[in-house]
């Protein structure tokens, strides 16, 4: 057992070569163990029998029921938007044809572990969720979806399915590992037949999804706090986190850290809280990129900000996939940012014009400014002018979010961007990348 | 009801045709595709401007503009 209730990644996932392998870390402020619980008691995922002695049964609630105890417990969707988790349940069990649960557990941010950590260490309170939300809302089919791979969990998650016998089987499905495949109109499109590239919306698959049936797509951290919703009711769930983000969160946390690795912290934890549950920063921190690769960069005088989706936006950050990534003082954040947003072209679905066309072209404006090449002025001029060009005009975020990302770039960074872009040399920007750049 | 253009990202494939047949509405970005007042929708369309924009939508090859209408 790990006595920070981390979850050390190196024995399960497999990890890039630049990430520091974790070591076992010293116990820090207690942090609390919902979705971990089992995890944490016997340091292994708990298998069915002792899992059901640890939470106790499943309740047995009509939809309303459910749709009143998720709107009372204020869940938030954990996948990244967090928009509120009654809404969509409401959304389809108001229709009339028998609907489709998807629980999507193929997180496409790099930087983010926590889903592979939680199908790791609490695989049947994630199956719990499915199968509670499936029988609830009399659903036609429930899938599992999850990272495709020649090491994935699938025939573990197959094997542990099949053990249930509950109502719905529940099918696991695995899905390219591709930044825009989990996306919610991607996943469905790929769940039917199709590639897994994001569709126009609307329709939106709660109204037409997986087959043309009211499809509810959840994160599948979501689904399992569904499940201890539903056996410990709405008050206990809010005893953790905040007024409008309540809960615990699972964080992942890399970069510049003693231990990188999975943590559950209440939300409204600060970033500092967090980052010190793994170990504290391995050196003096400039700033730490939250959200993902699409998400933004926090300085490092915001360090205090707490983890809610209000807070990290009120900070001009995200919260997001909650993914909390410190660069520390010697790294080029300017170099740092142009690789990422040349790894967000490249996952590009290649659909929409301004993504495909658009997230090369601020990526090699960026890589001019980091490089401080001659044109790096003309190229900060373009760049500006480009990310107004690319947000808001794809299909799905992808856009949005390098955009975003770059923009907190050039704030944050900006004593380095000047130096950048009066050719001052900058020491840090031929260095390698601090950060994961592969899916696990 | 307030109508407003519309542009599908994935179906559009740059030809342009909008914006010669709107320039007043519609600007093409450095690689050709339309730029709407607000990302992928329009600011709302008067009376007068109907007419044109409904020639444009026919005249999309890929069928990717379209007329919305919302209640505001």
């Amino acid at each position: 057992m790990n006595p920070t209730g981390t979850h050390p990644l190196a024995d399960t996932v497999p990890r890039t070569d630049h990430t520091p392998q974790p070591t076992r870390a010293r116990a820090a402020t207690p942090s609390p163990s919902r979705l971990l619980a089992g995890w944490s008691a016997g340091g292994r995922a708990d298998d069915l029998t002792t899992h059901r002695r640890r939470y106790g049964p499943l309740p047995h609630l009509t939809a309303d029921e459910l749709v009143d105890l998720v709107h009372a417990a204020g869940l938030r969707g954990r996948g990244g938007a967090g928009f509120p988790t009654s809404v969509k349940l409401r959304a389809v069990a108001d229709r009339r044809r028998r609907p489709v649960v998807v629980a999507n557990g193929c997180e496409g941010e790099p930087a983010s572990c926590k889903d592979a950590a939680l199908l790791d260490c609490a695989p049947h309170l994630v199956l719990d969720g499915i199968e509670l939300v499936a029988r609830t809302l009399g659903a036609e089919s429930a899938i599992l979806a999850i990272h495709d791979g020649p090491d994935g969990p699938g025939p573990r998650l197959r094997t542990l399915a099949a053990q249930r016998q509950g109502p719905v089987p529940v099918r696991v499905r695995g899905v390219p590992a591709r930044y825009v495949a989990s996306e919610e109109t991607a996943l469905v499109n790929f769940l039917s037949g199709g590639p897994a590239t994001p569709t126009t919306s609307p329709p939106r698959p709660t109204d037409r999804g997986v087959g043309g049936a009211p499809t509810l797509v959840d994160n599948i951290e979501t689904l399992a706090h569904i499940a201890l919703i539903a056996r410990n009711g709405a008050p206990w769930f809010r005893e953790l986190g905040t007024p409008d983000l309540p809960g615990t969160l699972l964080v992942s946390i890399d970069g510049a850290v003693h231990t990188p690795g999975v943590v559950e912290v209440a939300a409204g934890t600060t970033v500092r809280a967090a980052i010190e549950l793994c170990g504290g920063p391995s050196g003096h921190v400039q700033a730490v990129l939250s959200g993902g690769y699409g998400g933004a960069w926090l300085p490092a005088t915001a360090i205090e900000t707490p983890l809610t989706h209000t807070a990290m936006r009120a900070a001009g950050a995200a919260l997001g996939v909650p993914t909390l990534l410190p660069l520390p003082s010697g790294a080029c954040g300017l170099a740092h940012t142009a690789r990422l947003v040349r790894f967000l072209a490249d996952q590009s679905a290649g659909q929409c014009g301004p993504c495909l066309f658009g997230l090369p072209a601020v990526a090699a404006d960026l890589a001019a400014i980091a490089a401080g090449s001659r044109d790096a002025r003309h190229a900060h001029d373009r760049l500006r002018h480009r990310l107004d060009l690319v947000t808001g005009r794809g299909a799905c975020a992808l856009p949005d979010g390098a955009a975003r990302l770059t923009r907190t770039a050039l704030d944050v960074f900006s004593a380095d961007l000047r130096d950048h872009l009066t050719g001052r040399p900058c020491l840090a920007a031929g260095a390698p990348m601090i950060f994961p750049l592969e899916f696990r | 009801m307030i109508k407003r253009l519309r542009v599908d990202p994935i179906a559009c494939a740059a030809h342009g045709l909008c914006a010669d047949l709107l320039p007043d509405h519609i600007d093409l970005d450095e690689w050709g595709y339309p730029i709407l007042a607000d990302g992928r929708t329009g600011r709302p369309l008067g009376r007068d401007d109907q007419r044109d924009a409904r020639a444009a939508v026919e005249a999309c090859p890929t069928l990717a503009l379209r007329i919305e209408a919302t209640p505001r």
